[in-house]
């Protein structure tokens, strides 16, 4: 079996790729559906009709979509760089803790100074958190991939220490969870008695923002040609140890929103649940839209369906919700297959 | 006791021992994959998959080997869907071993519920129970710590052993380890590079599942989610610490699982002083820093993560 190389895919077939992943991902998971002894065909219009069929219904997807935005685009723009960060999930809960240590009444400011203190702050953890991994990379050569994995569960430990500790509500009955921010520090919700938050029209913005700087900025330029070829890019003159710094202080910091958004703008306060795997999901979210920061806004909306759907079917069908995961899992890999066969026809012999 | 005595107790070392059993199987299992040029970042999921393979087999009445050639086929099968992807593709194995990760994960969570719709606390079985071998196991401490463990502990140190003679000893383990190194000589050799890869994913994610396996069928008599809790990326670390080489990677999983055992009985002594969260996070802390120590002198397989297509270069 041999690759060759194929010219560059019309936009069209670019954007039939992710469908026929999709496609493939519903056939694969589909003998999961006859496993459990349902029919598949009900079962998918289930989860559709959960994730889309009613306003109730698209305004909790998109609820769900906030958090994958941002871990999405956190995800795209470090692995264009080819800096593999795996760790959305720590830098998410960094944003959560600053978002309660900075908004639970330390800053007595109006709301339209406190939170852009706030996301400022939060950035900057989130991006220092990543930085590390990424000097331990470019200093020691140890591989970022293992570091940024081990420091989700320093940090998801450190959570539960401080929701123990310090940062423990003194009216929690004894529940693990810090203070509700105050009023000034919440993003208001877009529809009165909705759920979801402007923490949505944030990460909208977000991806448009780290859309320019990816095409527009000299910044978005060196890290496609450091993602590319790091050793070409060092010999035009990019400066890659630098560049790597700068993407991880983005990336690390837009995971960090996410953290942000769902304390400030959902959940109120901090909890050890905060997060069920948006950091994971993140990689598959950048990948169904292949690291493009736009298409990340609807692969974290499709993929957000999924879980949003798969809750409501299970509630339904006998068919568990951990059908939406294996979903998620397996339209991941059914994608970079697809990616592949976008730039290559597989010939055999 | 103060916290140094501890360290000549033969519990302490008995417990060292366990612990370190399902890394092993999982260090070994990864330096396989990885000598042969394959960065396996599927092991934390294979493991899971393992984990509730075996244990599900003998919940379901087979007898407990059993369960451990389960595990190792549902390793050996999520290792050819990554080799697959990966050597014949060529696909990133970054992206494609987080996948294998969460699928696996996934698929067996989903698995779990479907089979067990109802219960809330997970059925127990009947584990691998202690083993002493005659006359070693009463020889204080030492003999204690290595000869009255399960036997799937034994199984564990007697793989290091098969592993390290197979690599090094062997045309198929001279064939792994150039397949890593400079896989055109063993195209050369008339060896097919891509068989070999899958080969070794596939043995090497066997393992990882029954290193899986000994926590639900050895440490433990149950499975829980999200038991595996960051084994696997340890694991890949103990690699890279042992230098690729399995007696080091050996060396290096009893002291991580020492220091392990060590962190445990300090939090009970410390009697709450010291946040336990603050000792939960040292085995991480600790593979962090191992790395780091070792980097600077890491030797990488050559062709480590660098996919293989006959006939270039």
């Amino acid at each position: 079996m041999r690759l060759e190389p194929k010219p560059a895919p019309s936009l069209a077939l670019t954007l039939l790729f992710p469908i026929a992943a999709i496609v493939a991902t519903l056939l694969i998971t589909s003998l999961l559906v006859l496993a459990a002894g349902a029919s598949p065909l009900s079962v998918f219009y289930l989860v559709a009709k959960g994730a889309a069929g009613s306003q109730f219904a698209l305004l909790e997807t998109l609820t769900r979509a906030t958090p994958l935005i941002f871990t999405g685009l956190a995800v795209a723009v470090a692995f264009r760089a080819k800096l593999w960060n795996i760790g959305a999930e720590a830098q998410l809960y960094v944003g959560g803790i600053v978002t309660v240590v900075l908004g639970t009444g330390a800053l007595p400011l109006p709301s339209i100074i406190l939170i852009p203190v706030i996301m400022l702050a939060v950035m900057l953890a989130g991006g220092l958190l990543l930085l590390g991994p990424a000097i331990l990379k470019t200093r020691f050569g140890v591989d970022e991939v293992v570091t940024t994995l081990l420091l989700n569960f320093i940090v998801l430990l450190f959570v539960s220490m401080l929701l123990e500790g310090v940062l423990k509500d003194p009216m929690g009955l004894g529940w693990p969870q810090s203070q509700k921010v105050i009023a000034e520090a919440q993003l208001p919700r877009i529809i009165q008695g909705k759920r979801l938050h402007y923490g949505f029209v944030i990460a909208i913005v977000s991806a448009i923002v780290v859309w320019v700087i990816m095409k527009k900025t000299v910044l978005g330029y060196e890290m496609r040609a450091v993602g590319h070829n790091p050793e070409g890019a060092r010999f035009v003159g990019i400066p890659v140890n630098r560049v790597l710094m700068k993407t991880a202080l983005l990336s690390g910091g837009l995971a960090a929103l996410a953290g942000f958004s769902e304390v400030s703008g959902l959940k109120g306060n901090l909890t050890l649940d905060l997060s069920p795997g948006y950091g994971y999901s993140g990689i598959v979210v950048a990948m169904l839209a292949m690291l493009n920061p736009l298409g990340v806004i609807a692969s974290a909306i499709f993929v957000a369906g999924i879980f949003v759907g798969a809750d409501a079917m299970s509630r339904v069908a006998k068919v568990p919700s951990y059908i939406a995961d294996v979903m998620v899992a397996t339209s991941l890999l059914t994608m970079v297959v697809a990616i592949l066969l976008t730039r290559f026809r597989v010939r055999w012999r | 006791m103060d916290a140094f005595e501890i360290l000549f107790t033969a519990s302490f070392w008995v417990a060292a021992i366990r612990i370190a059993s399902p890394l092993i199987f999982a260090t070994m299992g990864e330096l396989i994959c990885e000598r042969a040029g394959v960065l396996n970042l599927g092991i934390e999921g294979i493991m899971t998959a393992g984990a509730f393979a075996g244990w599900f087999t003998v919940y379901a009445g087979g007898d407990l080997w059993t369960g451990v050639l389960v595990a190792a086929l549902a390793g050996a099968m999520f290792g050819l869907l990554h080799a697959t992807l990966t050597v014949p593709l060529g696909l990133s194995q970054h992206v494609v071993g987080i996948g294998i990760t969460l699928l696996a994960t996934s698929l067996t969570y989903f698995i779990y519920r479907l089979a067990l719709p109802e219960v809330t606390s997970p059925p127990k079985i009947e584990p691998f129970q202690p083993l002493p071998i005659p006359g070693l196991s009463k020889i204080p401490v030492l003999g204690e710590a290595l000869f009255s463990q399960t036997p799937l502990t034994y199984l564990a140190f007697l793989t290091v052993a098969v592993v390290a003679w197979v690599l090094y000893r062997t045309p198929v383990g001279l064939a792994v380890r150039a397949a890593g190194e400079n896989p055109s000589a063993v195209e050369a050799q008339g060896i097919s590079v891509t068989g070999i890869r899958i080969g070794a994913v596939m043995v090497g994610s066997a393992l990882m599942a029954v290193g899986g396996a000994f926590l639900t069928m050895s440490a433990f008599n149950s499975f829980f989610f999200e038991m595996i809790n960051g084994r696997g990326w340890i694991c890949i670390a103990l690699v890279v610490f042992g230098s690729w080489r399995p007696g080091k990677a050996l060396i290096g999983a009893i002291l991580f699982a020492a220091f392990d055992a060590y962190q445990v009985r300090l939090q009970q002594m410390s009697g709450g002083i010291v946040p336990y969260q603050v000792f939960l996070m040292m085995p991480y802390a600790l593979s962090i820093l191992a790395l780091i120590l070792v980097a600077r002198r890491a030797t990488y397989p050559k062709a480590l993560m660098i996919p293989y297509q006959k006939g270039e270069r």
